[in-house]
């Protein structure tokens, strides 16, 4: 069997197994696996506002994986993305709203910038105190996500004068558009996946055609044979930071100025930033990767609403289901094995 | 022969996918017999087959709290009216903010006559969908919505919440009682600044411990603080902190159980939590501040089958209407105590006592 074949046939046969072991659950708690997986299909597929509301969610995964896995590309662990997201929505939302009558073409790359330097913000300081003092990055992201979660909800309550959410944004920093709603029967959908998209190739580009990808590359193969190479290792840790805090902020933005435009205080974590890493690595921290790795966690979360709504199916069965596809599809290194140890006994024939 | 392969399992799945595809389709008509197919939201409404469902917020309807009250509510009226759940009545859980839409869009697109959201956090979400579905009826708990089709309904938390701050004022033994609030949003500053007025009022000597742990799911966060309170010689704690509240309760129940004699009490909120407090043959629950959400659940429910949907109107719900009170005590607190807190509720209810709903 071709390399080509493997490849193609791993994570088909990885999300068929997910799909089988899925059925027996749900078999196994009395529910009809048929029923549950249309309702997953038709949430996911079912008409033009699923689909739009798919890609809407599609959206700040593909943003938060990049994150994660620009970071890891350079040897570091960001789990920060969570917190770096949540500072980027309130600062796109802020400059959202408190600029009136400013044309979009300013007023939106001025809140998408916002949101930007806000994550690159929260990243350049676990950065910094990792170049500088050697703390580890892990301890320093967890940490500062806390500080983000609260001192949003600190700021969210000054803004809105001691409310809990903010007013809704100007249209001129918005990304949704009547055309996509009326194109999607008034799904949420809006013009932030092709941010994404780009900045899907702006990673690329940076990793693969500059000089500092390539240096951030080196950094995170091997920092002593960098730094005997002449490169700045405490540089390119604080500038890998920062620029996966961009792409967490940029992910914040899409729903501050697309999915929700507003921010209300939070109780949690949005979990957006934490599902990130697994999309990074289901992408292989890839580019391109990423894009598979959040469509599929997309869909699969988006999707799974239907299953209680269509089917019946009680939402904490749903959650074991959608766990067992993607466990499968992340476990595609042993199906990768045991399809090639099933064509080297075909071989030996 | 390899992009043979790659065509078959292309084909596979295309195939795989139009089967999916054609059960959907068959299943939907099969399972939508009560009505005439999916046509026309506003023809089905005059029919008999009135229906109601609601969207939780991340709590669920087992959160002991007012989304599993809203769920009682709605449980009893489509009792009341024989009607089937799942077609009659259900529900949708959130699993976060983004999912409010959705599942609010869902219901709609089931044709349920009414559709409840749960909680002031889907103020938002009501608010698109409500202008986007002119001619579906929405409700919203805990939050004003200012559309013509939406029903907004408010409780006088503080209300409540006055008669528990005069209850524990009245039988505090150390002088001091502590408040534990989820986060720092309208609705529980209102619990507070009613704790508060009526610990004043019965007791201006009595000292309130007051503490926000900035989340309503962290049982583990309500116990440390609790404990801290306790520890500091609080012994009436009153929380308006959800499931974070549950802590409060597992520390005072710690401390009942390590000496049976200790003075520790817990006011309870939303729904009556005596069984949250029962530990052995003890019970450290001294009353509960109700919220009649199943109350205003039913009500909406019920004038909406009649025709008279209170589109664009806020209910507001009082001592006055009911809506909030005090859950029976059953003898944690004796008849001395219970007298005046009458007397104070009458005052409330002939609106002498003006209760704020903010802390000054």
């Amino acid at each position: 069997m071709s390399n080509r074949v493997t490849n193609i046939l791993v994570p088909i046969v990885s999300v068929i197994l997910g799909l089988i072991v899925g059925a027996i659950i749900m078999l196994v708690s009395g529910f009809s696996p048929i029923d549950g997986y249309i309702a997953l299909w038709n949430g996911i597929f079912g008409d033009a506002y699923t689909i739009g509301e798919t890609i809407r969610q599609i959206t700040p995964y593909i943003l938060a994986g990049l994150a994660v896995a620009f970071a890891f590309r350079s040897g570091l662990f960001n789990i920060g993305v969570e917190g770096q997201l949540i500072v980027g929505w309130f600062a796109a939302a802020y400059v959202g709203l408190v600029f009136e009558d400013l044309p979009k073409i300013i007023h939106l790359p001025l809140s998408l910038i916002a949101a930007m330097l806000a994550g690159a913000l929260w990243g350049f300081v676990p950065g910094l105190l990792k170049a500088k003092f050697r703390v580890h990055e892990v301890i320093v992201t967890i940490m500062m996500n806390y500080i983000a979660l609260h001192v949003t909800n600190a700021l969210i309550k000054t803004v809105s004068d001691g409310g809990d959410r903010t007013e809704r944004i100007f249209s001129s920093a918005s990304l949704r558009s009547e055309f996509l709603a009326n194109l999607t029967d008034f799904s949420r959908l809006h013009y932030g996946i092709l941010i994404a998209l780009i900045m899907v190739g702006v990673m690329w580009f940076l990793l693969e055609k500059t000089t500092l990808g390539y240096e951030l590359k080196a950094v995170g193969f091997n920092q002593n044979a960098s730094e005997y190479a002449g490169m700045n290792v405490n540089k390119n840790i604080i500038l890998a930071m920062v620029i996966s805090g961009m792409f967490a902020g940029l992910a914040g933005a899409m729903e501050a100025l697309g999915t929700f435009e507003y921010i209300s205080s939070k109780g949690g974590f949005t979990g957006i930033g934490f599902d990130g890493i697994a999309v990074a690595l289901l992408g292989m921290n890839t580019p391109l990767g990423v894009i598979f790795g959040a469509t599929l966690f997309g869909s699969l979360k988006y999707g799974a609403l239907n299953m209680p709504n269509a089917a019946g199916i009680p939402l904490e069965i749903v959650e074991i289901v959608i766990a067992v596809i993607i466990f499968f599809v992340a476990s595609g290194y042993i199906i990768r094995l045991l399809l090639q140890r099933m064509a080297s006994k075909k071989g030996a024939k | 022969m390899t992009k043979r392969k790659f065509g078959l399992g292309l084909s596979l799945m295309l195939a795989a996918g139009t089967m999916l595809a054609a059960c959907g389709s068959d299943d939907d008509t099969s399972t939508n017999d009560n009505g005439n197919g999916n046509g026309g939201d506003a023809d089905t409404e005059e029919t008999s087959d009135f229906s109601v469902a609601m969207v939780t917020d991340v709590g669920g309807v087992d959160d002991k709290s007012f989304n599993q009250s809203a769920w009682e509510g709605i449980q009893q009226f489509g009792k009341d009216n024989g009607l089937t759940e799942k077609e009659g009545y259900d529900y949708l859980q959130s699993q976060s903010d983004s999912d409010y839409n959705t599942n609010l869009n869902n219901l709609i697109r089931r044709d349920f006559d009414v559709v409840f959201g749960i909680g002031f956090l889907m103020e938002g979400a009501i608010d698109e969908i409500a202008s986007q579905n002119p001619d579906a009826q929405l409700a919203i708990i805990d939050a004003v919505v200012d559309q013509p089709n939406v029903a907004s309904v408010l409780f006088k938390e503080q209300e409540g919440a006055f008669l528990a701050g005069v209850a524990a004022a009245l039988m505090t033994e150390t002088g001091k009682v502590g408040f534990v609030g989820g986060m720092e949003i309208p609705v529980i500053e209102r619990f507070e600044a009613g704790f508060l007025e009526g610990v004043a009022a019965a007791d201006p000597s009595v000292q309130v411990d007051v503490q926000y742990t900035g989340a309503f799911d962290k049982a583990e966060l309500g116990k440390t603080t609790a404990n801290l309170m306790y520890q500091n010689g609080a012994d009436i704690i009153f929380h308006a902190a959800g499931a974070t509240g549950n802590g409060v309760f597992t520390e005072a129940k710690e401390r009942k159980e390590a000496d049976p004699d200790a003075n520790v009490w817990v006011i309870g909120v939303d729904a009556d939590q005596y069984d949250e407090g029962q530990t052995g043959d003890m019970n450290v629950t001294l009353t509960s501040v109700l919220k009649g959400v199943s109350t205003a659940v039913i009500e909406i429910s019920e004038q909406a089958q009649n025709g008279e949907f209170p589109g664009g109107e806020t209910l507001v719900y009082g001592l006055a209407e009911d809506g909030v009170g005090l859950a029976d005590s059953r003898g944690a607190i004796p008849d001395d105590v219970m007298a005046q807190v009458e007397d104070f509720k009458k005052q409330i209810s002939d609106g002498d006592i003006e209760v704020p709903e903010t802390v000054e």
